[in-house]
């Protein structure tokens, strides 16, 4: 097990650092930089800027540097100092940004996960014991519909009706009032009664994937001889799905957190654009417009930690809960 | 219950029963087509899908109107619905609209005018256009009689343009985007995940740590952070390319992992090592022994593809940052919607939501119907 962890925990922070040079690449990669916009803008409102200032500023920035020389300084203060840089949009700590906004996106997307939890282990279960039901029917419709309507769109339309037919209603995360308060009990208990509409909008889509894993690998268990055995010896029939064929078709649901949660981050930044939540969207779209660059790969790289820390929790999870995992 | 995955199988019985001869043999493709005429959802959204495709591949024959024409007096029209009957004649017609000041909040409203009866047609003569740019005609599928009263099925945009034919030009870009991106991903997905899955070893560990550590990037924000890469001034060809291209980086890696658990099955399968013993080549060993015997498998695993990243083009072009008009996409539409304000009076503007909503729940029932059917045994 301690072997299977560390070789695990090894994988997480290579991962890591490949998206780390990923993120600070890609932010690279348009053409010109931050002093290229200020110089244009300079130049459009107040005339003459000189070309010896603006190689100043490129220095005093360190643009003109190697990009393996531009990429160290960034990750090194990012793991010695925790400093992500500087905002030059909003001229404020990029750092201070994005913990402002990154615990909200994980508060969303982590209770998105225990709706699709608490949504998909019922119904999946439920359509696996009573197939060809109308329940099962049922739910693989619901499934497939919240799978094919982009969840963008589904956003729009639940402001459309708030907006036509409930007054007016904003939907946000918190009521005015607690909106810039400092936390407290009340502000908790008012993000928790407002953050089930975005969070149903951003589950739905991944809800109908894991009923039907959930509804397969329960069909496949309860096919297996050893389930007909215990049938045969008289065991109550709810005694019988709880005791085994239950736990073992529960490893899937472990595991797909992997490939879910990068899912209902993406799903979280897009509707978080459109319902102007206090979370990462937002702040990430106007970055990567405004060609911010320390705030936009600040973002990326800590959105995908959160993610391959995520990752790693389910393998680790899975690797206690089965056997057959860690032993290979 | 526990009868119904074997009644294709007893279905071939039968045929073989009828037989005089005594004995047929099914395809694999045959028993697959057996098994998906059964999922009857399935059949619909493929005959569905199938229809989405010729209606692109013909948009400008099956849309009433060009979709750059605009009559800015008509801005913001609402859906005119067709009516059959005109006196108790049969006349399919529609009513022609005028505005109206609202005494209340004196903003223009639309009301429809009684007197105003506007014939429609099969095969009219409407706008000019060239079908795929090369055949000139001005033969529509239906629309207006009248060559200057608007004809707007699904309303008109901000500046009067119609909505329904703009949504119908959509498709072209739309589904294909999806298409191009699919036969990229589709490319690295099945060298790379062969590669794996035949060579292993250290070459196949290399591949899987880079799959996973892609997979473990949220899509979302890199797509978005290298559309915003493309610039503003390329030509709309080069940036619907580059937009599929920035699609399928990441859905290769899927496919790549189906490929290669398949080829790691199909090692230890005994026609595969009687191949080898018969001494085949490689190459032919790949090409007539494995592949055909998952190609079902991975047109079903395209067909569940498609719809993501169709969603995609159209999420990207929605903030702005996918394809740009004078392209019309979906997506791009959709960008007119951006506002509640704006949806809120004018509704009919989430129209191309609906098509998608449309394409990718029709492709996924097919998509999952296939899936069935890949493994008739």
């Amino acid at each position: 097990m301690w072997k299977y962890l560390l070789r695990r925990s090894l994988y997480a922070i290579f991962t890591v650092w490949v998206i780390s040079i990923l993120a600070f690449a890609v932010i690279q990669l348009p053409p010109g930089d931050y002093v290229t916009d200020l110089v244009n803008q300079l130049r459009s409102q107040a005339g003459e800027v000189s070309p010896e200032w603006e190689a100043r500023m490129r220095a005093m920035y360190g643009f003109d540097d190697p990009f393996i020389v531009q990429y160290w300084k960034w990750i090194r203060n990012i793991i010695f100092r925790g400093e992500f840089g500087y905002s030059f949009f909003y001229r404020r700590d990029a750092g201070v940004m994005i913990m402002e906004r990154l615990p909200m996106s994980f508060a969303l997307s982590f209770s998105s996960l225990m709706f699709v939890w608490a949504v998909a282990l019922p119904i999946g279960f439920y359509s696996a014991v009573r197939r060809y039901s109308m329940v099962d029917y049922f739910a693989s419709f619901i499934g497939f519909f919240g799978m094919s309507i982009p969840n963008f769109l589904l956003a729009l339309m639940v402001l459309f009706f708030t907006y036509k037919y409930m007054g007016g209603a904003v939907i946000g995360l918190f009521s005015e009032e607690y909106a810039n308060a400092p936390w407290s009990w009340g502000k908790f208990m008012d993000l928790m009664s407002n953050i089930w509409v975005p969070m149903i909008i951003i589950g739905i889509s991944s809800t109908a994937g894991l009923i039907r894993t959930m509804r397969a690998n329960l069909l496949d268990e309860l096919n297996k001889p050893y389930v007909e055995t215990a049938r045969a010896k008289g065991l109550s029939e709810a005694r019988l799905l709880i005791k085994y064929p239950l736990r073992h078709a529960l490893n899937p649901f472990i595991s797909t957190i992997g490939w879910m949660l990068p899912g209902l981050v993406s799903g979280e930044t897009i509707v978080s654009m459109v319902l102007n939540l206090p979370t990462s969207g937002p702040v990430l779209f106007n970055a990567l417009i405004r060609q911010d660059q320390y705030v936009a790969a600040g973002f990326i790289l800590m959105l995908s930690t959160l993610t391959v820390i995520g990752t790693f929790i389910s393998d680790v999870a899975l690797a206690w809960v089965d056997p057959r995992i860690r032993l290979q | 219950m526990e009868n119904y995955d074997m009644t294709p199988i007893s279905a071939t019985g039968s045929i073989v029963g009828e037989d005089s001869l005594g004995l047929e043999v099914a395809s694999q493709w045959k028993l697959m087509w057996w098994k998906f005429r059964k999922h009857k959802l399935a059949m619909v959204s493929g005959a569905l899908v199938i229809f989405f495709y010729i209606v692109a591949l013909f948009c400008e024959f099956f849309a009433p109107n060009v979709p750059t024409t605009y009559l800015d007096i008509y801005a913001t029209a609402p859906p005119q619905p067709i009516r059959l009957f005109y006196n108790g004649r049969w006349m399919p017609h529609v009513l022609g609209l005028k505005f109206d000041r609202d005494p209340i909040s004196l903003r223009k409203t639309w009301v429809t005018d009684e007197e105003d009866v506007v014939p429609i047609g099969l095969f009219v003569r409407g706008d000019p256009y060239r079908l795929w740019g090369l055949i000139p005609s001005d033969i529509h599928l239906f629309g207006s009689k009248e060559p200057d009263a608007p004809f707007y099925l699904l309303g008109a945009d901000m500046i009067g343009r119609d909505v329904f034919s703009r949504v119908i030009y959509s498709s072209r870009i739309s589904l294909t985007v999806g298409l191009v991106g699919m036969v990229i991903a589709l490319t690295i997905g099945i060298l790379l995940g062969g590669i794996s899955g035949l060579v292993g070893g250290a070459l196949d560990n290399i591949i899987q740590r880079v799959i996973e550590i892609l997979m473990s990037i949220p899509t979302l924000p890199v797509w978005l952070a290298l559309a915003a890469v493309v610039p503003i001034h390329w030509p709309a060809l080069r940036v619907y390319f580059m937009i599929s291209i920035i699609l399928s980086l990441v859905s290769w890696t899927g496919m790549a992992r189906v490929v290669r658990s398949k080829f790691l099955a199909l090692r230890e399968e005994d026609f595969v090592r009687a191949a080898i013993l018969d001494g085949c080549s490689q190459v032919r060993l790949i090409m007539k022994h494995m592949l055909p015997s998952f190609m079902s498998h991975i047109i079903a695993s395209v067909t569940l593809w498609i719809p993501g990243l169709i969603l995609g083009e159209t999420a990207l072009s929605f903030l702005g940052l996918g394809l740009r008009p004078p392209v019309v996409s979906w997506g791009v539409m959709l960008q007119d919607s951006q506002k509640v304000a704006v949806i809120a009076r004018y509704p009919w503007l989430l129209a191309p939501g609906a098509a998608v909503f449309l394409v990718v729940l029709a492709l996924n029932f097919l998509g999952d119907g296939l899936r069935d059917a890949a493994d008739p045994y």
